[in-house]
């Protein structure tokens, strides 16, 4: 029994990785419809940005948290200004193949620099050493990155669905035309967004940093799941992306403890599920 | 009578088209380096091997001598199906005679197949399955660096002397994983340990806390980490984040590389205890090869075990093909002649290859050093015994290869 709990606590830690990604994904399908495959790079770049800090500048862990988000979602908006924004109205499919070659651009850069295996990074020195909980071990690194990604989402998921700033951003996707009309910078708009959800994956980054290695393909071995997490949750939709990323966590957690060789498999498992019984996704709503 | 007299004929005909055949020697020969150019182990083979056949093919002197060399290189991003088609093709259109790293024992396997099939060469020096020279050794291959069963009797029989009589092994769920698990469980079990559990977690996995957990859990002494590449090292930076060492349990790299103790840093990887059969700064020999390595190789990187294998490997191939006069083209007799003549290169020293296609030599157990005693960037080992050649490998008493006469 102890180990379970100490399963679900570990599931939960992944969860918290799943949810900052697929949230970043969601609000860029949801805002820009468009199928963000590049979320994987720039999550990597996150990482190598907060490397750099470290140790060329000797900036440490906690300024990195703001500096590589904000670095990174520069260049995300750059990315959208000078080749996304002309996508638009056009089928996913041109947004999803133009992000893949970016992503294997990006990931080609580095590697082609810095190898395969990857680069070591430190837990800060605030955050070392552990807790026992009785029945496990945990890490306090572990225990902040589940509390940091949970505010995030959550703080997110507010600024989309209750401010004014996220209700100008809905209703500009509903009808951009009208929108405009009012005054509103709908094109820059846009591209804050991508901003936005590029500087969330850029944050998992540096949150993985110190727990994997900064490798070049973190991110690619990653996307996949991730974007298995967005379809179950509905796509677009931003509370439905949070809880399940969270929730397949935890429950690939428990498969690693009942079952580990089918722990890569359980979540396709279950989107396909998901997909044969409600296609829109757990949370998504039907589109016309 | 007539017929005897036209088989006559006909048999000297014979003798004197062998014979001119003999006298214009074929002197061409194209080697393909297969391996893992873009994935996760492609910092202890890709380029670098690539690297090494030209440094190989440069210090032979062949081509001062007539011998026209030229090397190919392609990436089989660790999926056989994949390596295959490559193989194929090369053998077939490219004419390649030897293939050289094919490092991930999935790949080798595959390989070791199609290149007996059209009696190719190939010298493996990146995978681990010790299955190449036992169960299915071949006449074509010779397994050149390390395999899984050296690896489990120098490191595992170290660690259970020292008194890790009891294991949890996290096994990468493929051939290789599985080979060296089962390997490195044999000789726990002779040395008198036994092993407690083990859990087998899918290849490229990013997050190892739950497998972890598991080994914690059970108390083993030794945590045998039967996985490589990436996975090895998650799995170490991951342990010293929930204590595991600092609680008591051992760490046991069963493969590891230097690139990876140099993408990991001291400061985590200090005290892990593990073999290898090259470092590039075990003697002068070594130091000279690879010096001249790292300045020609990406980010001033040292040899791998691997990539110096893939030197060694073809130095002896081309001492072979000299002794011979030419290139006949024909896989198994130049393996045949390679058996033959003792090896002896700077790298990995004077050595031999048996009959089930082991090379041997010495196996070194190093320790990696702590922070303050690394002199300087790649200063990374200790050496704390030497197996010597004729013990390191599986004995051929306990051989199931065919081409073992017992």
């Amino acid at each position: 029994m102890q180990a379970l709990y100490a399963q679900l606590l570990v599931g939960l830690i992944n969860g918290s990785f799943y949810a900052l990604l697929s949230l970043g994904l969601a609000v860029i399908f949801g805002m820009l419809n468009i199928i963000n495959f590049a979320h994987g790079a720039v999550y990597m770049m996150g990482a190598f940005c907060a490397y750099f800090l470290l140790n060329v500048m000797g900036i440490g862990y906690w300024p990195a948290l703001i500096i590589a988000p904000i670095a990174v979602g520069i260049f995300g908006m750059i990315l959208e200004r000078t080749m996304l924004q002309w996508l638009s109205g056009l089928d996913h499919l041109y947004g999803l193949l133009l992000t893949f070659g970016i992503a294997l651009i990006i990931q080609g850069v580095f590697q082609n620099y810095f190898g395969s295996s990857g680069l070591p990074y430190a837990i800060p020195d605030e955050l070392k050493g552990g807790i026992n909980l009785g029945f496990m071990f945990l890490p306090i690194y572990r225990g902040w990155v589940v509390v940091f990604s949970l505010v995030v989402c959550l703080a997110t998921w507010y600024l989309i669905e209750k401010t004014r700033l996220g209700a100008n951003l809905r209703a500009a996707t509903e009808n951009p035309t009208l929108v405009r009309a009012f005054g509103i910078n709908v094109p820059r708009m846009i591209t804050l967004t991508y901003g936005l959800g590029v500087g969330l994956a850029a944050l998992a980054g540096v949150l993985s940093a110190p727990i994997n290695q900064v490798r070049p393909l973190m991110g690619a071995d990653l996307i996949i799941v991730v974007f298995a997490v967005v379809v179950i949750g509905g796509m677009g939709s931003i509370m439905g992306s949070i809880i399940t990323g969270f929730a397949l966590g935890v429950i690939e957690g428990l498969t690693k403890y009942f079952y580990p060789e089918a722990s890569n498999t359980v979540v396709f498992v279950l989107m396909v599920l998901v997909l044969l019984v409600k296609p829109t996704g757990l949370t998504g709503r039907a589109t016309t | 009578m007539k017929n005897r007299i036209a088989a006559f004929l006909l048999g000297t005909a014979l003798a004197f088209g062998a014979g001119s055949a003999a006298f214009a020697q074929d002197k061409a020969i194209k080697i393909g380096v297969l391996t893992d150019n873009s994935g996760l182990y492609s910092d202890l083979g890709g380029a670098g091997s690539t690297l090494a056949a030209q440094m190989a093919v440069e210090d032979s002197g062949l081509a001062k001598k007539g011998w026209k060399i030229d090397i190919v290189s392609a990436d089989h991003q660790n999926k056989p199906d994949i390596a295959v088609n490559t193989a194929r093709q090369w053998i077939d259109v490219d004419k390649v005679d030897i293939f050289m790293d094919v490092l991930n024992s999935g790949v080798a396997l595959a390989v070791n197949n199609l290149v007996k099939e059209k009696n190719a060469i190939m010298i493996n020096t990146g995978a681990a399955s010790s299955d190449l020279t036992n169960a299915q050794c071949s006449p074509n291959t010779i397994h050149w660096v390390y395999d899984t069963y050296m690896l489990a009797n120098s490191t595992g029989q170290a660690l259970v002397k020292a008194g890790g009589d009891s294991w949890y092994f996290l096994t990468a769920d493929y051939a290789f994983g599985h080979a060296l698990e089962r390997d490195t469980t044999a000789v726990v079990v002779k040395s008198g340990g036994k092993v407690i559990g083990g859990v087998k977690h899918p290849l490229n996995t990013a997050d190892f806390s739950s497998f972890l957990l598991q080994a914690q859990a059970s108390k083993a002494k030794i945590i045998g980490m039967a996985n490589a590449g990436g996975d090895t090292t998650n799995t170490i930076k991951q342990a010293s984040e929930f204590g595991i060492v600092a609680g008591g349990q051992k760490l046991a790299g069963l493969l590891l590389f230097i690139t990876d103790v140099h993408s990991l840093g001291l400061k985590v990887a200090q005290g892990l205890n593990f073999t290898e059969t090259f470092y590039w700064d075990l003697n002068d020999g070594t130091r000279a090869f690879s010096k001249r390595f790292s300045e020609r190789s990406k980010n001033k990187a040292q040899p791998s075990m691997v990539q110096a294998g893939v030197y060694s490997g073809l130095i002896h191939y081309f001492k072979a093909l000299e002794a011979m006069g030419g290139n006949p083209h024909d896989g198994a007799k130049v393996v045949a002649k390679m058996k033959e003549m003792p090896t002896d290169d700077p790298l990995f020293g004077a050595g031999s290859i048996r009959a089930d296609g082991r090379k041997i030599h010495p196996a070194y157990l190093f320790e990696v050093k702590k922070p303050e005693e690394s002199k300087g960037p790649w200063d990374y080992y200790k050496l704390i015994g030497t197996t010597p050649g004729d013990k390191a490998f599986r004995p051929l008493s306990e051989s199931a290869c065919p081409l073992v006469k017992k």
